[in-house]
């Protein structure tokens, strides 16, 4: 960061005391519309706005805009979504529709049949984001959503609102790389817990073994 | 009444329409250019053998016809560089879409227009609903065709320039107010009702401000006025009216009069948007709005003409030595800069409100303009035998106009001054 | 005598002679009009052009917020808090999370005071810039006021979606601190805009505060003696304009606001013109708090680590917070039953309630006033209607 100029004024001092001649206040207003309209000419903080369709404006990593749903691997089957509903719960509009995947003996496949968000409705505040337990909802930034398709072009369904990870990584850096190392962590935690369960469970057997075979050799013996 | 008398003004000006086709200077210099539409019409009509008449006629025809159309390209592109000076002083880059820095966003505006729905009000008088824009636009283009334009450009030389254009300038507040009053609408009322008391209360001040020019030009027809005004004081300074402390005074009350004449910011209140909408054009829309602005920018036009006639010397150059430069060069650049300095007052002012726009004109301007009658007659007797001023004379009349600007200086320090508030802290 | 052509007829408006109910013209203002700031109605009863009656009806933006609210989760309220005055949305934030943090007792991190601090004091810079614009424009100044204040605005707003994901709706504040820590050099961009603000603020009184006939517009305008405001519930600075030092971050401090050092502007007459000045010289005290506690900005956490996100519950009970809100005191009311959802909700939106008096500063004057009195007590329909 460049160091902020410093001023003098802290704060202003009630207008000043003193004879002012009638106009002079419009002339200074007229000076100061006078200097806006040379320097906007020459000085780039004058002019806020950018042409739109050929520049853009930056967009800061932390912008938000409609979510979407990210699964690992390379296509759908990795969606981290469980169909939990919280965020279907917390969402202020009611705009996500979830509908738990079920097997035909009605147990619950831990993951959405339909998930439909309706971003005509979503007023992209990105609590679904925030409540989710499982990562797998976050906000993207793409803006260009113009359409003039009401149900086809703004009702997304799982399909639309699917990302992969990269595409995750690629649009917040930052927070995709938290999640990613806690995934990792956390999985890895899993896979050492199950491989614990693994060994618990070989050890466990072979003790069994162990002691049938004492067994039976105590019986032959006996 | 005025009807009438503005026939008889139109009709009486044709005799002397054969004057100004008898001078024949050279086809195409710079100085004659605007006049060659004319002069070819008129050489192919006695080249035809046509009788007088006919050529007077046609001669009148082309003339008028060459001011219309400059002026409406003007119109085209004023409209374009106003908004893109007032986007630039608001740090905006105003319209550049249409064309290479917007330039045809005057054609895409006018297509607009044109094809917009046409919507009359079921309440409204839909003759007269229709005639006041027509209205509107008629004087102001009879008013530019009295203006003396460069040495040898005047449409129509008329003995009475400045009473006929006033005459014409009246009849715009006319259309005004049947404007508002034919909507059948409230806003457009109101609105209407403001236009009519502030056009008549500005025309006070604009034409006695006019009237010290005349009193020491002697004259009535603006050629006269220009002509009057030629010359240079020490060899440099231009004999321009708004050059003497009179002239000067009725120079800046003109262009305020003018100014709330032509309804522009800060007197912008017979349409002031954030009361009464659009005021009396508030149920019009397509091509018959459109005219309302035509109409708006061709009174500014001509109403800035007649201020530099009278005030600016017209088209005399500014400086001795620049004559090569054709005079209408000057006469329009002298325009370009009084539009602009309009265009900048409206991007800073606020807009004034009814009551203090009147007693602004009652209580300042035609008092102060009156003022100016005496002493512009005190500045003419204490003359020198040449015509010019001595010293005495500049600091006599300086003094009795700096009266009355002495007391609103008081008044206004002991009312209004913003150093009169005090505002304190509590911690 | 030589009257003075500025001064205005109506500054004491004399009593109103027998009207003949012929002569009168009834308008209807809105809810469709270009200085109503939204869609707001005033049917005017005009004598001339004077206001003879004139009745507010509001009610066109009316969103059903309170009683979504009851219907929803806290959290999920904290989006439409946004909405209710969207020029100043930190505000509203930290008002309801303030409410719920009474309501559940929720302790907030020193820097996630810090951080609502510097937010809200950068909203209410932006309110207040953009009041004078809108002021100007109401005046029909053409929006050069108003483009200036954005230019300006679009700055403190570019530092807000860096820092909130969002320009305007930001969505920020949670009960029991913020919903993010601050980007990495953010408090550095900060300074820098409070340190060139005052540059901006020098521009833009050199452009009003002298300016004749803003200053004939304005003076003895709107006036209301200090007690019918005090009697009405007006807050914020229309109040102060009128020399009442009210200021809720000074008669009960909330936050952290007592440990910045910072004055309450105060004016004497509170017609439009002092309300537009107090502005002024309050934009200069927050930007004195802003510097302040951008200095003294702390490490450590930016929430309450014991708040609940999901499946929030407050206690039993009620809870009623009040912040200063740029526009005047806004306050939460809310009535838990122990469930997610609170079971009351009401709002008390400081726009809404300085209206009320819209009829009694209007009355004798002009149509012109009308529209700037309007302006001057700077509403916006969102919160007004909600």
């Amino acid at each position: 960061m460049e160091s902020p100029a410093p001023t003098t004024r802290a704060s202003s001092p009630p207008p000043a005391a003193g004879w002012s001649l009638p106009g002079i206040g419009l002339l200074k207003g007229m000076a100061v519309t006078a200097v806006n309209m040379i320097q906007s000419y020459y000085r780039k903080d004058r002019m806020t706005t950018v042409q739109y369709p050929e520049e853009r404006a930056p967009i800061s990593p932390n912008f938000r805009n409609f979510p979407f749903l990210v699964y690992d691997g390379d296509n759908m089957a990795g969606l981290r979504c469980t169909a939990c509903s919280i965020c279907e719960k917390e969402c202020p509009p009611q705009c996500i529709y979830i509908v738990l995947d079920r097997d035909e003996n009605g147990k619950s496949l831990k993951r959405p049949k339909v998930f439909d968000i309706d971003v005509s409705v979503c007023m992209n505040c990105g609590i679904c984001a925030e409540v989710c337990p499982f990562d797998s909802i976050y906000m993207d930034g793409q803006y260009e959503l113009a359409t003039g398709d009401r149900f086809g072009g703004l009702l997304f369904n799982k399909e639309t609102l699917a990302r992969s990870t990269d595409y995750h990584a690629q649009l917040r850096p930052l927070e995709a790389a938290e999640v990613a190392a806690r995934r990792k962590a956390e999985e890895e935690k899993k896979l050492a817990a199950q491989a614990a369960k693994v060994a618990k469970a070989k050890l466990e057997k072979e003790q069994k073994e162990l002691k049938a075979k004492e067994e039976q050799e105590k019986g032959t013996g006996a | 009444m005025r009807v009438p008398a503005l026939i008889a003004l139109v009709l009486g000006s044709f005799p002397s329409l054969g004057l100004a086709a008898t001078d024949k200077p050279p086809l195409l210099t710079g100085e004659s250019l605007p006049r060659l539409p004319q002069r070819l019409v008129e050489m192919a009509l006695e080249a035809l053998k046509a009788p007088d008449w006919l050529v007077s006629l046609a001669s009148f025809a082309t003339a008028a016809g060459t001011v219309v159309a400059v002026f409406l390209s003007a119109f085209a592109l004023l409209s374009l560089i106003e908004r893109k000076t007032l986007a630039r002083a608001q740090n905006r880059l105003g319209p550049n879409r249409a064309g290479i820095f917007g330039i045809l966003q005057p054609v895409a505006d006018g297509i607009k227009m044109l094809t917009k729905e046409d919507i009359v009000p079921t309440k409204a008088e839909w003759f007269l609903h229709l005639v006041a824009p027509v209205m509107i636009v008629i004087p102001s283009i009879l008013a530019l065709g009295v203006i003396p334009y460069g040495r040898e450009w005047l449409p129509v030389p008329l003995e009475l320039g400045l009473v006929f254009f006033f005459a014409t300038g009246t009849m715009t507040e006319v259309a005004v107010f049947i404007a508002g009053w034919a909507s059948g609408s409230k806003f457009p009322m109101l609105g209407a009702m403001r236009a009519i008391s502030q056009m008549i209360s500005y025309e006070l001040p604009l034409i006695i401000s006019a009237l010290s020019v005349v009193m020491l030009s002697g004259t009535l027809s603006l050629a006269d006025i220009v002509a009057a005004q030629s010359g240079y004081h020490l060899g440099f300074i231009p004999a321009w009216n708004i050059l003497t402390p009179w002239g000067f005074v009725a120079g800046i009350i003109f262009l305020i009069a003018a100014n709330a004449e032509s309804n522009r910011c800060p007197f912008d209140l017979p349409e002031g948007e954030s009361e009464i909408v659009a005021g009396h054009m508030t149920e019009y829309s397509g091509f018959k709005y459109a005219l309302f602005f035509m109409g708006e920018y061709l009174g500014l036009f001509a109403i800035s003409g007649l201020g530099i006639t009278l005030f600016l010397g017209g088209w005399q150059a500014p400086l001795p030595g620049l004559g090569f430069v054709p005079s209408w060069f000057w006469f329009f650049g002298k325009l370009a800069a009084i539009i602009f300095f309009f265009l900048w007052v409206r991007t800073t002012f606020p807009r004034v409100r009814v009551d203090q726009l009147m007693r602004f004109a009652w209580l300042c301007l035609i008092p102060i303009a009156l003022l100016t009658l005496p002493v512009a007659a005190l500045w003419h007797f204490t003359a020198n035998p040449d015509g010019s001023n001595g010293v005495l004379s500049w600091l006599l009349c300086s003094a009795i106009l700096a009266v009355p600007f002495i007391i609103i200086t008081v008044i206004f320090n002991r009312r209004l001054a913003p150093s009169l508030r005090t505002y304190h802290y509590a911690e | 005598m030589i009257s003075n052509p500025f001064m205005s007829p109506a500054a004491a408006p004399a009593s109103v002679p027998e009207l003949d109910e012929d002569q009168l013209l009834h308008v209807s203002l809105g809810p469709q009009h270009p200085s109503t700031h939204g869609v707001f109605r005033m049917n005017v009863v005009l004598d001339g052009e004077t206001v003879v009656s004139l009745k507010p009806v509001f009610g066109y933006l009316h969103r059903n917020h309170e009683k979504i609210a009851e219907g929803v989760t806290f959290l999920s309220s904290m989006p439409f808090t946004d909405r209710l005055d969207y020029i100043c949305p930190l505000t509203n934030n930290w008002a309801y999370a303030q409410a719920v943090e009474k309501l559940a007792g929720i302790e907030v991190p020193e820097r996630a005071e810090y951080m609502r601090v510097i937010t809200a004091e950068l909203t209410r810079l932006i309110n207040h810039t953009a009041f004078v614009g809108f002021f100007l424009g109401d005046m029909g100044a053409w929006g050069t006021a108003l483009m200036y204040a954005f230019r300006e605005r679009e700055k403190i707003l570019d530092l807000f979606e860096e820092l909130t994901g969002a320009r305007m709706m930001s969505n920020f504040m949670r009960f029991g601190g913020c919903r993010n820590d601050l980007p990495a050099g953010w408090a550095a961009k900060a300074s820098t805009l409070v340190n060139e603000f005052p540059r901006f603020l020098d521009e833009l009184e050199n452009l009003i505060i002298g300016n004749e006939v803003l200053i004939a517009r304005t003076q003895n305008v709107g006036a209301l003696p200090k007690e019918a405001l005090i009697n009405g519930g007006i807050t914020g600075p229309m109040l102060r304009a009128a020399g009442v030092a009210y200021d809720i971050r000074k008669a009960e401090p909330y936050g952290i606001y007592d440990r910045f050092k910072f004055r309450i502007p105060l004016g004497t007459t509170g017609d439009c013109y002092d309300r537009m000045m107090i502005r002024f010289l309050e934009l200069r005290e927050s930007l004195a708090i802003l510097r302040q506690a951008l200095d003294q900005l702390p490490e450590g956490q930016f929430i309450n680590p014991k708040s609940k996100i999901r499946n929030f519950k407050a206690p039993v009970g009620e809870a009623y917070a009040r912040i200063e809100g740029p526009k005047g005191e806004l306050g939460f009311y809310l009535i838990s039953d122990g469930s997610t959802n609170p079971f009351r909700y009401r709002i008390r939106p400081p726009s809404f309630i300085n209206l009320t008096l819209l009829e009694d500063m209007c009355l004798g004057l002009d149509l012109a006033d009308v529209v700037i009195i309007l302006g001057s007590v700077d509403i916006v329909l969102g919160e007004v209607d909600r």
